[in-house]
């Protein structure tokens, strides 16, 4: 067994020996900018383009020009969100975007809401954390000018049906841009953007087996676009800034594996996710899922337990080696629990206690055996220091004071 | 990751004093299921001493800390010692807390008071705190103990105007932030004298700047503009000129940006039209 049991990977993943691998020539003897005019410059610069078609590939894109490299999801967020804003002549700017979203969403939506006079209203989602589309378009006003979407949601795995809403948002109005931000789906299901009304996807490549540090954008042909970083004029004008070749490299490498192991996102991970999760949900009485969504990714599951805070089951963990992480407010230094699950009205009795796990093709079977073994003793432990003692025991019944 | 002390790290993977105490002379509590905390305090109290004292608590790992430690503070102290332990203390016996988890000694300090106050008559209590309190302001943050009176000095004194200011100058709610809707209460109330004391001729004033430096500069990015008519009490009259005097969306702009920016920049109550 490794040193640790790795099940955070919606957080980060591991970088593949494939990706390394690929990307270290880049730092030894291909170090060449892209843009100069010598002949170790197309050795990079052919580097860039190889890696541009392997991310078109992933994406199901034919025309690979529709591909920006970014430095991170969260920047192809931004600068799609800001593009569609900044090109608007609309005077009355009408945002629209769900309220699970990931911050890198929800912090420039009230950014623009604060500062520069956007309306921003956001989509609900019900008791089982699938997206209300009826509520989502009934929000579309004549001013509106942007939807978001995430794909997949990363606390709870929740996948929201993009590909229908991106052509609904469009039969109202065609002008209405749509971003969907992919971080959590790229390389747990399949993606397909050509001919959809999707206008804008973003990826971020330390979710799949990438180093951290580098993301890409996919601009619908014909967009226009914005510019977020000013400078130079690389990658078509679309994003300034000398290209990072090895990380460029390193994604591409990592997509195409990426695609050719999403059988096994879909066979082998998401058999184990289910092994653990119902094994957790068997073994503990107080255990309640968090992750009810019909559609889901097959790596995340998102456990809530009553009456105990999320911190404290994380630092137990950590005494075992595994590594998972927790919507409680106390593991964040906010006030607040997760916005995702009390928008999908978790109940407080779990919502402080909620955990989530997400696997990757790495995770092995004995890992999971081990969780499953060892959980229940840490959870009943922690239980007996509750002041909820009641509750608890008529939950675990016999088994408490095992 | 938090920077837990070796001493909160022992504490919370081996709690002392975990449980209930069946025929407890006192019990306190504080946090709800809620916030994400609660604890239960239970003492055993003879002869004006505290002879035992166990919890119960829900919470993150320097909130169960916190409270292990507080039961072995005060087990063999008396009720006048107990009382004067402070939420600082109970950090410091935990060799420190990260300031985000601060809030959780003063949980600890909280169920405590609570405790003593259930088993003491109001009496005795008030006694007790006569003998170590002056007429002291009420502290407003826990965490680093700022009181009111420090908080209506930083915006009075030092001219602080948000709750950015505030923190800074007083270091309330850089910890927990529970404290935050209690600031900006205070800041509320306290700013906002300040345009009170605006006559007729310095609140016009003070309108016609606003729409000239803030929002007439944002219409002429969209071709537009505006120009401030009159003013009738809290009642702004103004021109929408350019693009916007056409715009079918003017109305949506004067009560979205118009109204709201002199809402925030001069008083709440103004409502803005135009001529009819």
């Amino acid at each position: 067994m490794e040193k640790f049991i790795y099940l955070d990977n919606n957080a980060t993943t591991k970088t593949d020996e494939k990706v390394l691998e690929a990307m270290l020539p880049y730092f030894k003897e291909d170090y060449a900018n892209p843009s100069s005019m010598y002949n170790p410059a197309y050795v990079t610069s052919r580097a860039i383009d190889n890696a541009r078609s392997q991310i078109a590939d992933f994406l199901g894109v034919e025309n690979k020009k529709n591909i920006v490299f970014t430095s991170c999801g969260t920047e192809s967020a931004n600068s799609a969100i800001m593009s569609v804003f900044n090109k608007s002549q609309n005077p009355t700017k009408h945002i629209i975007t769900t309220a699970v979203e990931h911050p890198c969403v929800m912090a420039v939506y009230e950014h623009l809401e604060k500062h520069h006079g956007a309306k921003a209203t956001y989509a609900r989602v019900n008791e089982n954390g699938e997206l209300d589309v009826e509520n989502l378009l009934s929000k579309i006003t004549p001013d509106t000018i942007l939807v978001s979407i995430m794909h997949a949601n990363n606390e709870t795995g929740a996948i929201y049906p993009v590909y229908d809403i991106a052509k609904e948002v469009k039969k109202i109005n065609k002008n209405i841009k749509v971003f969907v931000d992919g971080v959590q789906a790229a390389g747990k299901i399949p993606i397909e953007l050509d001919n959809t009304d999707i206008d804008f996807y973003s990826i971020s490549g330390h979710k799949f087996h990438a180093p951290k540090g580098i993301g890409a954008l996919y601009i619908k042909e014909g967009t226009l676009f914005d510019p977020y970083i000013l400078g130079g004029h690389q990658e078509n004008l679309k994003r300034a800034g000398t290209e990072n070749v090895p990380y460029i490299v390193g994604i591409g490498e990592a997509s195409m594996l990426a695609k050719e192991a999403l059988t096994i996102e879909n066979t082998k991970v998401k058999d184990l996710r289910d092994k653990l999760e119902k094994g957790i949900l068997a073994k503990i009485p107080n255990a309640k899922l968090n992750s009810k969504s019909k559609s889901r990714v097959p790596n995340t599951t998102n456990i809530g337990f009553e009456y105990i805070e999320g911190e404290l089951i994380l630092l137990y963990l950590n005494d075992l080696n595994i590594c998972a992480s927790s919507g409680s407010a106390c593991t964040s230094g906010s006030l607040d629990p997760s916005h995702v699950l009390r928008a999908q009205k978790t109940p407080f009795t779990c919502l402080h206690g909620s955990i989530r796990f997400s696997l990757s093709r790495y995770t092995t079977e004995e890992e999971i055996d081990y969780v499953i073994e060892k959980l229940p003793g840490v959870i009943n432990k922690l239980s007996k220091i509750s002041p909820f003692q009641n509750e608890l025991k008529e939950l675990w019944g016999d088994k408490f004071n095992e | 990751m938090w920077e837990y002390s070796d001493k909160v790290k022992d504490h919370f993977k081996n709690p002392r004093n975990v449980g209930e105490i069946k025929d407890a002379d006192a019990i306190g509590q504080a946090g709800a299921l809620s916030c994400g905390d609660k604890l239960k305090l239970y003492l055993k109290i003879e002869d004006n001493i505290i002879k035992d004292a166990k919890f119960q608590t829900f919470g993150c790992g320097s909130a169960v800390a916190a409270s292990s430690i507080l039961t072995e503070m005060i087990i063999g102290k008396t009720i006048e010692e107990a009382k004067k332990i402070t939420n600082k203390q109970i950090a410091d016996e935990l060799d420190g807390l990260p300031p985000e988890k601060m809030h959780c000694s003063v949980m600890g300090r909280e169920a405590l008071e609570d405790a003593l106050k259930n088993y003491l008559n109001d009496e005795d209590w008030s006694e007790l705190d006569e003998e170590e309190t002056e007429e002291e302001s009420k502290i407003i943050c826990h965490c680093f103990g700022v009181n009111e009176k420090q908080i209506i000095d930083a915006i009075k004194i030092n001219g602080a105007k948000n709750l950015e200011d505030v923190s800074k100058l007083t270091g309330a709610a850089m910890a927990c932030g529970r404290c935050k809707d209690a600031i900006e209460a205070i800041i509320h109330t306290y700013v906002k004298e300040e345009n009170k004391v605006l006559n007729p001729i310095q609140k016009i004033i003070k309108i016609n700047n606003v729409i000239e430096t803030v929002i007439s500069p944002e219409l002429q990015k969209d071709f537009g503009d505006i120009e401030l008519i009159d003013v009738k009490d809290n009642i702004v009259i103004v021109q929408l000129k350019g693009h916007c005097s056409s715009c079918s969306n003017a109305k949506l702009t004067l009560k979205n940006f118009v109204e709201r920016k002199l809402k925030e920049l001069v008083d709440d109550e103004i409502t803005v039209t135009t001529e009819e």
